[in-house]
């Protein structure tokens, strides 16, 4: 004991330095943790506080979860969840390599340059401006796309009642939204790589083509790789601002735009169904860290330097 | 960058370089020019719909309600923002909680990421692996938002007020892993040292060493944190009910259906004949535009941080 305590007090100014970060942590990070185990209780608000609150519920075991899966809805927020991430992170890694590598490709640098502060641009807008953007393009009198309908005679069509067209609008907004920031860490990797391999490509004989496919995309994989794993292991979550706002939480398109943590908060907001709610947190978070071991642990078996951790 | 480069293995044998030429052969013109128009086409895409709302703004009320959103309006009008300099009280008033937030947020934010990623980023700290896990561990499970908001409204009892729009967001694990990984590789320990030997406390190699060494990382988490502050419209959704504490992203979710909230809370005289005449769209539209402007004006100016921040981010231990 004295041991530690003496460790302790070496390390004192090291100590007084996280303490304020660590009191964050624990009060907004690991105390929502422990509260998860509302998911196994009937929770009922106790005029006592949190503690109490959390203490005084009683026990009912799974029920909340029997009571979640044995709706559609875990199925439907589970599929559109995945559904999403997995065209996201696909499309958007090809859309971001592409641009990266097309853009340092580019003959004029300053145009690169320009292109690169207009692609950047969405990525700092919040999804509420962007909704409107949306809106501009989708209303039903006003917008460009009804618009353009009129010009060619044909109907126009109520855009936020039609399921059918929401799985592009939602991947296309995505994809658009991250594309500058995405390709941002791969043109820095390319900067990155060693000159002389492309010289000694040149001096092969070999084309741009072949530069790129034998050289450039080699080379990035590691890159790929670890941000692909660390996608994978958000695959259970979802951008709330882009199911919720962009879609103007229209009821007509929840089939397609209700994700896990639109559910949740809907739970919440509406139902005030805290134990569902939190069970249906709880099973998200639960399978989004297996997801993440268990592609963490494939790719250090690939490849052990590939691993993220 | 340095880093970027070491953790990308050098995989075939490099020649000897030769001369270096400066241009190592580049693509063909077409091809250049059938890239530069593709991704041109791209770019434009991505500053087009800001371009758009801020001509929507300036449209004519009646003339928007015949010809719709029009890319040349056949009647421009300034008449949005003169309403909004007239009435625009909860505007300014959201304007100013946004501001508020944003400024004493981010001050916040710096001082915890600054001092928690310093001492998790030296060698000599014991309980650093401790302090490593505690904050990276948050980043593969979190207790999701139902506990969060019980956390929030039972114990810390911070529903309807300014703290509930600035504590949950002054801290992630991601912020501290770029900070300290900018310690790391920025800070050369010899300088530590010496300061050591010179007698300076722990403490003061922070505030008089390291702080001012590593000012560029320090702008990169202080961008990354302004926006999160200013782009917030979630903790006000879940913890704000009255309209003095409403920030600008969330007013205008509130004015998306229906703009009697700008309208009653904005002045007392505004009758409801003034209220039917009221030019609803375009002033949302040119609420929009002022919301959005700060932004797009200052971050050509900061995407530089911002780039190095990501790369920063990107990159392992």
């Amino acid at each position: 004991m004295p041991g530690i305590l003496k460790s302790l007090l070496k390390n004192k100014a090291f100590l007084l330095m996280v303490l304020p970060g660590a009191a964050w942590f624990i009060i907004f990070a690991y105390l929502p943790m422990f509260g998860t185990i509302i998911a196994f209780k009937d929770f009922r608000i106790h005029p006592g506080g949190f503690f109490k609150s959390v203490y005084e519920s009683d026990w009912v075991g799974f029920k909340n979860f029997e009571f979640l899966f044995s709706t559609d809805d875990a199925y439907i927020i589970t599929r559109n969840t995945i559904l999403y991430n997995v065209g996201l992170i696909a499309l958007g890694l090809v859309l971001a390599v592409t641009l990266a590598v097309v853009m340092n490709e580019l003959l004029n640098k300053r145009l690169a340059k320009m292109y690169q502060t207009a692609m950047f641009m969405p990525y700092f807008l919040s999804w509420v401006i962007i909704s409107y953007f949306v809106f501009s393009f989708l209303n039903v009198e006003k917008g460009v796309f009804n618009q353009i309908l009129a010009y060619f005679g044909a109907d126009p069509v109520s855009w936020y009642n039609e399921t059918k067209y929401w799985p592009y609008f939602l991947i296309l907004l995505g994809l658009w939204k991250s594309a500058g920031y995405g390709s941002v860490v791969y043109l820095a990797a390319i900067a990155g790589i060693d000159k002389s391999l492309y010289e000694a490509a040149m001096i092969d004989g070999a084309s741009k083509w072949q530069q790129i496919k034998s050289i450039t995309l080699p080379q990035l994989k590691p890159l790929m790789i670890i941000l692909t794993v660390l996608n994978l292991g958000g695959i259970f979550r979802s951008d709330f601002g882009l199911f919720y706002q962009v879609t103007r939480d229209s009821g007509a398109l929840y089939p397609v735009t209700n994700v896990i943590d639109t559910f949740v908060y809907r739970g919440l907001t509406i139902m005030g169904d805290m134990g569902m709610s939190t069970a249906a947190g709880l099973y998200q978070s639960f399978v989004g860290l297996i997801l993440v071991l268990t592609a963490n642990w494939a790719v250090r078996k690939i490849e052990k330097d590939y691993a993220v951790f | 960058m340095a880093d970027l480069r070491e953790s990308i293995p050098q995989g075939a044998a490099a020649m000897p370089s030769r001369r270096r030429k400066r241009d190592i052969g580049g693509i063909s013109p077409l091809w250049n020019a059938v890239f530069s128009a593709a991704i041109g086409l791209f770019a434009l895409s991505c500053v087009f719909p800001f371009l758009f709302i801020i001509i929507i703004s300036l449209t004519d009320e009646k003339a928007l309600a015949i010809d719709g959103f029009s890319i040349i309006p056949s009647k421009f009008s300034l008449e949005a923002y003169r309403f909004l300099m007239q009435s625009g009280q909860q505007m300014l008033q959201s304007f100013g909680v946004t501001v508020l937030v944003t400024v004493i947020g981010t001050i916040l934010t710096l001082y915890l990421v600054s001092t928690y990623a310093y001492a998790i980023s030296r060698k000599n700290f014991a309980q650093r692996r401790f302090f490593s896990f505690l904050a990276f561990f948050t980043m593969l499970f979190s207790g999701g938002l139902v506990p969060g908001y019980i956390v929030m409204t039972q114990f810390l009892h911070l529903r309807d007020t300014l703290w509930a729009l600035i504590l949950p967001s002054i801290l992630n694990a991601f912020y501290i892993i770029v900070m300290r990984t900018f310690f790391a590789t920025t800070v050369p320990d010899a300088i530590i040292e010496s300061a050591k030997i010179d007698g300076a406390s722990e403490f003061g190699i922070y505030t008089r060493i390291v702080l001012p060494i590593s000012l560029p990382g320090i702008a990169t988490i202080g961008l990354f944190s302004t926006l999160g502050f200013w782009n917030d419209w979630f903790n006000a959704l879940l913890y704000i009910d009255s309209p003095n504490l409403i920030p600008l992203q969330t007013l205008l979710i509130r004015i998306q259906n229906n703009m009697d909230f700008v309208v009653t809370n904005s002045s007392k005289v505004v009758s409801y004949d003034i209220a039917a005449t009221l030019p609803t769209e375009t002033v949302r539209m040119a609420m929009v535009v002022l919301a959005t402007l700060p932004i797009a004006l200052a971050y050509p100016f900061f995407q530089k941080y911002f780039i190095q921040g990501l790369t920063i981010g990107s990159v392992k231990e």
